[in-house]
């Protein structure tokens, strides 16, 4: 598999906060999780890929190409969704969706109706008359429309209730049935990415914590509990950070295999899901 | 092809995968030359990531399970009886080999083993 994206050694800086190093790659064909909390550098990334602001080091490669040289030529074959939808608020859906046809040489206006149709929006209605998840629903539209071969998309299920998610998540992994198609969104909401990502880079205060296979990640990473005071986070495998409370102590792993080789006597220990290592290495005492 | 996805299983997916087709072609229900959906409609099928019902046709035909034929899919190999015979003899003896393991960790003799061997044998039949 080659890759849609390659980003090497990226970095940002702002006042007070500095994208740093960042390096991953998202395989053709897939699709990529960026997952943490508010305020990691998710959106910096996204916006870095677009060039919508400028990078102070580092490498994004697009399609094989670099994204500054090739700009115009690589946007055309992106579909991006903002978090917030923009477009003309006063214009009917199908006037919006003309004047941004003639920039797309890919444009297919019958799959556009049919997404319409299949979104339950009708191409008389009015931009600013839409609620949030209609808005987005149009946005992907629009991408879809396009033909586009990479799908980005900053925060899209934030703010949609559960029905709309899972149909968005169903669009997009009825769209990688096409291998040559690829997406990457971010999102702190950790159970949308389990259950549709191939992939998952998890930054945290501007760094790569991991970018690894999902699945990978959650057969290998662990929480261990164990009750009262006999056990240190130092004891356990592989551990990547811990939570003590009055009563246990609950221990990060990113070993599960050898926690459960190791004698841990009296305590229990489960697979991590994301939102788990999302909360033990986001809240600090984190050996990342 | 059925497959159930436990997402609670201590068991990785792509193993809950491989399992259950290994079984449905040892018993029959899968057919020798019968085609198996491509991974990325199982993978959309199942709702699981197309990297690990990949991972788990790699699997399955390291083992000689199922033939990928570029451009075509995947398919049941053409297995003869022996063989299935030797590979189901060779679970068996896996799960023997656990069970001798556990066995002497718990300090039981071998006497004591196959007495529960028996039993169990017996119950069984």
């Amino acid at each position: 598999m080659d890759n849609a994206i390659e980003i090497t050694g990226l970095r940002k800086e702002y006042k007070g906060f500095t994208l740093e190093d960042v390096t991953f790659a998202v395989p053709r064909g897939t699709i990529m999780g960026l997952i943490g909390p508010n305020g990691a550098g998710k959106t910096t990334i996204v916006k870095l890929i677009m060039n919508l602001i400028r990078r102070d080091a580092g490498e994004v490669r697009v399609f094989g190409r670099d994204n500054l040289r090739h700009e115009p030529e690589i946007k055309s074959r992106i579909g991006f969704v903002y978090d917030v939808p923009r477009f003309p608020e006063d214009l009917r859906l199908k006037t919006i969706a003309s004047a941004v046809s003639a920039f797309y040489e890919g444009w297919d206006d019958s799959r556009f109706r049919d997404l319409l149709e299949e979104f339950r929006l009708s191409p008389r209605q009015v931009f600013k008359k839409l609620s949030h998840g209609l808005k987005m629903k149009f946005s992907l539209a629009i991408a879809l429309a396009h033909g586009a071969d990479l799908i980005l998309m900053d925060e899209p299920t934030a703010g949609l209730d559960p029905v709309f998610r899972f149909e968005l998540l169903t669009k997009l992994r009825a769209l990688i049935q096409d291998e040559r198609k690829t997406v990457l969104f971010s999102s702190h909401i950790t159970s949308d990415l389990e259950r549709v990502a191939d992939y998952v880079t998890f930054i945290h205060q501007g760094r790569v914590v991991f970018s690894a296979a999902k699945d990978e990640i959650l057969d290998t990473w662990g929480v261990i509990r164990a009750a009262g005071d006999g056990l240190r986070p130092e004891d356990i495998p592989g551990a990547r950070g811990f939570r003590r409370t009055e009563h246990s102590l609950e221990v990060l792993t990113s070993d599960l295999a050898a926690a459960r080789r190791s004698p841990l006597s009296g305590t229990v220990i489960d697979k991590a899901s994301l939102e788990d290592i999302m909360f033990f290495i986001g809240k600090g005492n984190a050996h990342a | 092809m059925k497959i159930i996805i436990s997402n609670s299983s201590p068991d990785p997916i792509y193993e809950q995968v491989t399992r259950q087709i290994k079984a449905q072609i040892i018993n029959g229900e899968l057919r020798e030359g019968e085609s198996l959906p491509s991974i990325r409609k199982l993978a959309q099928g199942l709702q699981i990531s197309v990297i690990t019902t990949k991972r788990a046709y790699e699997e399955l035909e390291k083992e000689g399970f199922i033939d990928t034929v570029e451009g075509k899919g995947s398919f049941v190999a053409m297995q003869n009886k022996e063989l299935l015979r030797e590979k189901k003899m060779k679970i068996v003896e896996e799960k023997m080999v656990e069970a001798v393991e556990e066995a002497r960790l718990l300090g039981i003799t071998r006497a004591e083993l196959e007495e529960m061997l028996a039993l169990l044998y017996g119950e069984k039949d």
